[in-house]
């Protein structure tokens, strides 16, 4: 039903339709000075263009007194400005300091990692570990410790908090809280390379019992497979030869532990692949693992798997059939 | 001394045609090179943006890779801020102060062309990398460790580095030309509260430039080392500070948005007293509301980085730093509006732009308090919305104010005069187009659209605004269309122009249109802040000026010189031998060793020309 609800969502990243405190904090502030922007607006231009038609020259005018200034005037304009600007400045300020620390304890603490181009998040204290696609609980706070491993990244989901970036070397922390269950839109917002258009992620606001069930089932482990084109998928993900399991870990599995990519334990229960991009459905599976650099450019997956960048080691069409079979089999 | 100036080429005493404007020093003919480099430049940045516009214009197109949208964002940034709105102001710089001043020439002639040639230099630079297949890829703030190495192979971030670093050479040069110019020149009674308010906004302006630009040369030196001589400042793998960088270059960079305005501020100061036939209001507290503003550009560098992490204390101090701003640029529209009141308004097209400017700026004025508001601001930042406030002032503002000055001077400095109809279409179909263009994405920026995306999909709910933001580009193509048909036109065979077109007030217009090669027969004795409209007005005595008068003759002008151009050859060749290879970096250095030298040793005039004596016979 969210689901529903969040594709019919003409507005996804919109900033005024504020499902969170800190988000709608924000836009009242925005408000404030937009308004209050818009009056000056609309007094500086009424006045210029009253000036500018009241005083054009008309035939035969003569040249008109030499004014040079007037210090009440300039006086004026110098304190009217300065006094609205206080007046705005102070709920600023109070925003600003009351959003920086959360108001009630959190419900937990999520270490969210920036890579080019994707997600991590770890919630440590439940032992979850996923990637792109984070379950909150709603109207509990939740904080955020953000990090990243290679360029500057920007944690952000509009319609929950304003952004706070993820600088390799420094740890930033925000926090934010769902008002409504719902699927929200996040986006990396510090221009981050090549594919920085393709580095987003989701959050899924959902009651406590949804959230408990999500992260019962998160921490299971994979299952074995049973058919036959998923056990081909397997015995391929944990071959020499694909070499997937370098850098992807399937909790479960004998081999696959690689801390490079997302980890794939859950893979078939995310709703989006490649970092939220597009729909998590057979078609486009199948054509991220055909071309990854084509859905997502410049991903390190084609540039550093043999399988992509050596095109003689290049994965056959039922060889890809059989891995998306396995992924999709990990619910 | 002669023995040692290099006597392989002969001194160019009287050169004509090409050779004319390659060994030039006359600041008019430098101010005219200026003008046209960089309005090619100008050019070749808005085509980059016609094509980010058409890639945009629809969701999930494809006309080109994310690769080279990264380039085109990266460059038309870089082109336009540093190849186009600079040295369009250096081009009235160079043309006019010598004239507002009464003044003959700038202090250095030579190190003017030097600083022409050095600017075309680093011009050519970056647009080469476009043919070396690298151009920079990492935004103009280029922030790290998105520049380093490791995430940014090849030569594309050393050509954006080098080229810099050659471009700060030519703004240095010009701006410690103009500070002596503007402090040392000054005709007699031209003293500083007489200064016209260009020149006060040049002079502000040249202090700026020396003063930030040796920020941006150490981090760019930084970073360059980085890069490839394995140093570790911004490299974080090796513990390096991505922060670091962003301080240094918002340090330099917060300047340098006042360096590229100011110049067009104290443009609308001129021809809003002329075309309203008063004088500017508040004089002084105009240039008092300059000097704050630049003064207050050096306290603010951290609103560019309210998402850092910095926390609430220093996001607190930029949010009161950076909307006190607004205090002194508010004054300056209010003095504009009240320059207009009471007056004897004329339309023509520069007084289109100036006021079209105080409207456009006026709005990306109050989107820059907007962004100040840093609890808010953690909405906007790196979205659309910082988008459209930074193209409103430096489109809506430093642009319209460049245009406005490319017509309110075309008569002084093409000796003719401009079609007056074209020019007001020029306006409108500008002012629409920016608007059209630029307006929307306010709305686009508070719908969560990041800036720098190459890409979006048709569930964003951004494609049609998207599309009418490319239709606003394509009227704005249209308008200079409109402005360059005009302009070549009107150069080429439009009516003679007189001395003084506008009944203006400032001294570059009490002479002839275009104004001889040392333009002031006699050097004029200043007794008014707008000397000219009290001189024809009757309002101040005569008074016989000094020195000589009469045809020109006895007047001493220094001669061409070609050795600047030679020293700029040298730093041209250097930089690619600091990309490429050192054995050419040397040979670089040698050259400009070479031209330094023979330059220092070349007399201002060549004795064994009769010309010394005469030079105001060429023309």
């Amino acid at each position: 039903m969210a689901l529903a609800a969040a594709c019919s969502d003409p507005h996804p990243q919109s900033t005024f339709d504020t499902h969170g405190p800190v988000a709608a904090s924000q836009a009242n502030i925005f408000y404030i000075i937009m308004y209050a922007g818009l009056v000056v607006f609309i007094g500086v231009m009424a006045l210029l263009i009253y000036t500018t038609i009241r005083y054009r020259r008309r035939y035969n005018d003569k040249d008109p007194e030499q004014i040079h200034g007037n210090n009440t005037l300039e006086i004026a304009w110098t304190v009217a400005p300065a006094l609205l600007l206080v007046a705005v400045a102070v709920p600023t300020i109070q925003t600003l300091w009351n959003n920086s620390i959360s108001p009630e304890p959190a419900a937990m603490t999520v270490h969210a990692t920036g890579s080019q181009w994707w997600f991590e998040f770890e919630i440590e204290e439940l032992g979850v570990v996923t990637a792109n696609e984070l379950h909150i609980p709603v109207g509990e706070v939740i904080n955020f410790v953000l990090e990243s491993t290679d360029v500057i990244h920007s944690f952000w989901v509009p319609k929950l908090a304003g952004k706070v970036d993820m600088v390799p070397n420094n740890t930033n922390t925000t926090w934010f809280k769902a008002d409504e269950a719902g699927e929200f839109f996040g986006q990396c917002a510090e221009f981050c390379g090549e594919s920085h258009a393709n580095m987003r992620f989701k959050v899924v606001a959902e009651s406590r019992e949804d959230f408990d069930a999500w992260v019962a089932a998160q921490l299971a482990d994979s299952v074995v497979p049973v058919d036959p084109l998923v056990q081909q998928g397997h015995d391929l993900f944990m071959s020499i030869e694909a070499g997937c399991w370098a850098c992807h870990t399937i909790r479960g599995s004998a081999n696959a532990f690689g801390q490079v990519g997302p980890d794939l334990t859950h893979f078939a229960s995310r709703r989006h692949l490649a970092s939220g991009i597009m729909e998590n459905n057979h078609e486009n599976l199948v054509r991220w693992l055909t071309d990854p650099n084509d859905v997502k450019p410049g991903n390190v997956m084609s540039r550093d798997a043999a399988v992509y960048n050596d095109p003689d080691q290049a994965l056959s069409e039922p060889q890809v059939a059989a891995l998306a079979a396995y992924l999709r089999s990990l619910e | 001394m002669t023995s040692l100036s290099v006597p392989m080429i002969k001194r160019p005493v009287h050169p004509v045609g090409a050779w004319g404007w390659i060994t030039t020093i006359d600041h008019k003919k430098i101010g005219i090179m200026y003008g046209i480099t960089a309005f090619i430049n100008f050019l070749i940045g808005g085509i980059e943006a016609i094509i980010m516009r058409a890639q945009l214009s629809g969701s999930n197109a494809d006309i080109v890779s994310p690769e080279v949208f990264n380039q085109l964002f990266t460059m038309h940034g870089t082109t336009m801020i540093f190849l186009a709105v600079m040295p369009l102001g250096a081009a009235f710089f160079n043309y006019l102060i010598p004239l507002q001043i009464g003044a003959r020439d700038v202090a250095f002639p030579r190190l003017n062309a030097f600083s022409y040639w050095v600017f075309l230099a680093g011009t050519l630079m970056l647009h080469l990398s476009w043919f070396m297949g690298e151009a920079p890829n990492a935004g103009w703030f280029a922030y790290a460790p998105l520049t380093s190495t490791a995430f940014n192979p090849g030569h594309g971030v050393d050509f954006w580095i080098v080229s810099l670093q050659v471009l700060g050479i030519a703004s240095l040069a010009a701006a410690f030309n103009f500070i002596v110019t503007i402090i040392n020149m000054r005709a007699p009674g031209m003293h500083m509260m007489r200064l016209p308010l260009f020149t006060w906004m040049t002079l502000i302006t040249a202090i700026l430039l020396v003063l930030a630009f040796p920020v941006i040369t150490v981090a760019l030196l930084e970073l360059l080392f980085d890069r490839n001589y394995g140093m570790n400042f911004f490299f974080t793998a090796a513990g390096g500070d991505p922060v670091l960088w962003q301080h240094l270059f918002w340090v330099f960079g917060h300047p340098e948005v006042y360096i590229l305005i100011l110049p067009a501020m104290g443009i609308v100061s001129e021809i809003l007293p002329t075309f309203s036939k008063k004088p500017l209001f508040g004089y002084s507290t105009v240039i008092l509301a300059g000097v704050i503003i630049a003064f207050m550009g050096w306290l603010v560098w951290s609103h560019h980085m309210f998402t850092v992490g910095l926390g609430p204390i220093p996001n607190t101090v930029f949010t009161i730093t950076t909307i006190a701003i607004a205090v002194p640029t508010g004054i300056k529209i209010f003095n504009w509006i009240f320059t207009i009141w009471k007056g004897s308004v004329e339309f023509r097209t520069p007084m289109l732009f100036a006021v079209g400017f105080i409207v456009t700026f006026t709005i990306g004025g109050i989107s820059g308090v907007m962004h100040a508001m840093s609890a808010s601001d953690a909405q906007q930042q790196d979205t659309y919305f910082v988008v459209a406030h930074f193209h409103y002032v430096l489109f809506g503002g430093a642009i319209m104010g460049i245009f406005g000055a490319l017509y309110y001077w075309f008569p002084k400095y093409s000796g003719k005069m401009y079609n007056e109809g074209q020019g007001k279409t020029h306006f409108w179909l500008m002012f629409i187009g920016q608007n059209l263009t630029f307006f929307p994405m306010h709305f686009l920026g508070m719908d969560g659209m990041p800036r720098r995306i190459y890409t979006y999909g048709a569930d964003m709910g951004w494609t049609e605004v998207n599309a009418l933001q490319t239709a606003g580009s394509i009227v704005i193509v249209l308008s200079v269309l409109v402005f360059m048909k005009n302009f070549i036109q009107s150069w080429r065979s439009g009516k003679q122009a007189p001395g003084d077109p506008w009944d203006a007030r400032t001294l570059e217009w009490s002479i002839s249109s275009p104004p001889p090669e040392y333009n002031f027969e006699e050097i004029p004795i200043v007794q008014d802040r707008d000397d000219w409209w009290a001189r024809k007005r009757g309002l101040v005595p005569r008074i016989a000026p000094s020195g000589a008068s009469g045809d020109g003759h006895g007047i001493h002008m220094p001669q061409p010189s070609f050795w600047p151009l030679v020293a700029a050859i040298g730093i041209f060749v250097g930089a690619w031998g600091v990309i490429y290879s050192v054995p050419v970096l040397i040979i670089g250095a040698g050259i400009m060793i070479f031209g330094v030298y023979a330059w220092s040793f070349e007399p201002v005039n060549d004795p064994e020309s009769e010309a010394s004596t005469a030079s105001g016979d060429a023309n």
